[in-house]
């Protein structure tokens, strides 16, 4: 069994604690002395870093939330001046407003490392053609994965997402081995070479496919391997982390989080109390070693239970498994995250819809779906059929643009929309997964 | 030239696309005793316009608006055919000549011979070519 970085992945646990518990002193006496936000926020918690004598005195410190980026746009909180930083990525907030990223050299570094260690554990390697098929740019998904691929010496085919007959007909003619993308990209990818007359089992010599961004059972993951004829692997990771950061090894057994990297929790969102190792909470993570956004405590909204028992691949660092649901009513839309909120915010500013609307997400062959239904307003309504095609058609590209997502909208009837009380239940999700 | 004799108000409301809501509306006009002289759907993909001239097109709308329904009243005007083959094209010709621009029309035959109702941007001109041209236009009394 190959290893990246064998003295880190095989570290005896207790040695592990040990190199958390140094890595997070020290990061809390910078973030103490350096940033004003945490400085503030440990004031608050009436926390000092003396008072971290022990690992588990992580506890003391204060959680971290998507809002504090949102609210500290773009770029307040960052710890590295613009002369340290290397690059931005941006994703999409909760109200339309995005949150921003920064990364030193370092920081690229250190994310490229823990993948390659996780393409490693995968089986990854020189003389694989690794084809990187999610979005480039913004997202960090393409960058983050193109860039772990090359750190391990494969050949990386930067296709991006889309135009799926070329990327099948690149994957034949470079002999790709192994794809990065989203589960229903791979489907669809998968469905359209059916219809070109190409077996991907047969037709070419792909084995291996990581994939993520979006959340997937074994149910697809047995549906994937069996009709494709590849091992597929989870790849775990949000944006304000890094990107896509964490794969499964080859045991297929939940993805390891290297603990010189991240500290992982696993809490009841209410209580905020830490849980036992396969208790059900949210996954909240302190970024060990970041320079320019740390992380401490971040609570990412996903629900999985955590397995800090040693893997059967021997590596040491704790295990977390499939991502289970969300603590709030964020949607993944083919692999973008979609709040309802956004939407309720794009229509506010339309006064010709009115603010009831609802979402209705349905996976058509294997492409993710989504319909807002939203309420004509009476002053708006037109006995021409064009001025209200018109108002629909506004109401998509303002929905597209602001959620860069493509969405249907369907106009329906003042007042018959589900009114709710309290939190609603604006969103239908009928992708079975 | 009194026009306004010749504007005829039509209902129009806004209907979703699905099973029962024209029987909605037909019910409710029916309960009220609103009879229907002419009527037509438009569609688009996942809507409709149900477009009506009714005896009591004021009681139609509270009806209507107090169900829910998304309802204007239209200002349309009917023009008089010969109920034969080429009345229509009479019409259509005569309005075509005279520059008068349709956004949407529908027809009927009746008792009295058969009638083109015409949804128009510019009412009142509209009414005065048409008058010009010789066709003839049906009072709103008939209606209502």
């Amino acid at each position: 069994m190959a290893l990246w970085d064998p003295r880190i992945e095989e570290m005896p646990k207790a040695d592990l604690q040990r190199m958390q518990y140094k890595l997070l002193k020290s990061l809390v006496y910078r973030l103490y002395s350096f940033s004003p936000f945490y400085h503030d926020r440990m004031k608050e918690q009436n926390v000092h870093p003396d008072d971290i004598r022990e690992l588990s005195d992580v506890r003391k410190l204060p959680f971290m939330f998507k809002r504090d980026l949102r609210d500290n746009y773009p770029d307040k909180i960052f710890t590295a001046s613009r002369d340290e930083l290397v690059r931005y990525h941006v994703s999409s907030g909760t109200t339309g407003k995005p949150t921003v990223v920064g990364y030193t050299q370092n920081d690229l570094d250190l994310w490229s490392t823990s993948l390659a260690r996780g393409m490693t554990a995968i089986g990854l390697g020189r003389g694989d053609v690794i084809q990187v098929s999610y979005g480039y740019g913004l997202f960090t998904g393409g960058l983050g994965l193109h860039y772990g691929a090359e750190r391990i010496g494969a050949t990386v085919l930067p296709t991006s997402v889309g135009n799926t007959e070329r990327q099948i007909e690149l994957m034949q003619d470079l002999g790709t081995t192994a794809i990065c993308c989203t589960p229903s990209y791979l489907l669809h990818i998968g469905e359209v070479a059916e219809k070109m007359g190409v077996n991907l089992g047969k037709d070419t010599q792909l084995r291996t496919g990581i994939l993520g961004a979006e959340p997937w059972t074994e149910k697809m993951r047995v549906r994937i391997e069996d009709w494709l004829g590849i091992k597929a692997y989870d790849v775990y990771g949000t944006s304000e982390l890094s990107g896509p950061m964490f794969t499964e090894c080859a045991e297929q057994n939940g993805f390891h989080v290297w603990s010189d990297i991240a500290l992982t929790e696993i809490i009841d969102p209410k209580t905020e109390e830490p849980l036992e190792p396969g208790e059900k909470g949210e996954v909240t993570i302190t970024i060990l070693q970041k320079e320019a956004l740390p992380m401490i405590r971040y609570r990412i909204g996903d629900i999985a239970t955590m397995d800090d028992e040693v893997c059967t691949c021997g590596r040491t660092s704790p295990r977390i498994h499939r991502i289970e649901g969300r603590v709030d009513d964020m949607l993944i839309i083919r692999g973008i995250n979609v709040f309802p909120s956004q939407v309720e915010h794009t229509l506010m500013a339309i006064p010709e819809v009115g603010q009831h609307f609802q979402i209705v997400v349905e996976r058509k062959g294997a492409l993710d779906d989504m319909l807002v239904r939203v309420e004509l307003n009476k002053e708006s309504f037109s006995d021409k059929i064009n001025d209200l095609m018109n108002i629909r058609q506004n109401v998509e590209h303002r929905l597209r643009n602001s959620l860069n997502v493509n969405v249907d909208v369907e106009l329906v009837e003042p007042g018959s929309l589900p009114r709710f009380e309290g939190k609603s239940k604006k969103v239908i999700d009928k992708r079975s997964m | 030239m009194d026009t306004k004799k010749f504007v005829i108000k039509q209902i129009s409301v806004f209907s979703e696309n699905r099973p029962g809501r024209l029987a909605a509306i037909a019910h409710a006009l029916g309960e009220e005793k609103v009879n229907i002289l002419a009527f037509s759907i438009a569609e688009a993909n996942g809507f409709g316009v149900v477009r009506a001239l009714v005896d009591h097109p004021q009681k139609a709308h509270d009806k209507l608006q107090s169900m829910g329904f998304n309802i204007a009243f239209t200002d349309v005007i009917a023009v008089k055919m010969k109920d034969q083959p080429g009345g229509l094209y009479e019409v259509a010709k005569i309005l075509g000549d005279a520059g008068i621009n349709i956004e949407y029309s529908y027809a009927y035959s009746g008792k009295e011979g058969a009638v083109l109702i015409l949804r128009v941007d510019q009412v009142e001109d509209a009414i005065k070519k048409i008058q010009k041209s010789g066709a003839t236009l049906i009072e709103r009394s008939v209606f209502h």
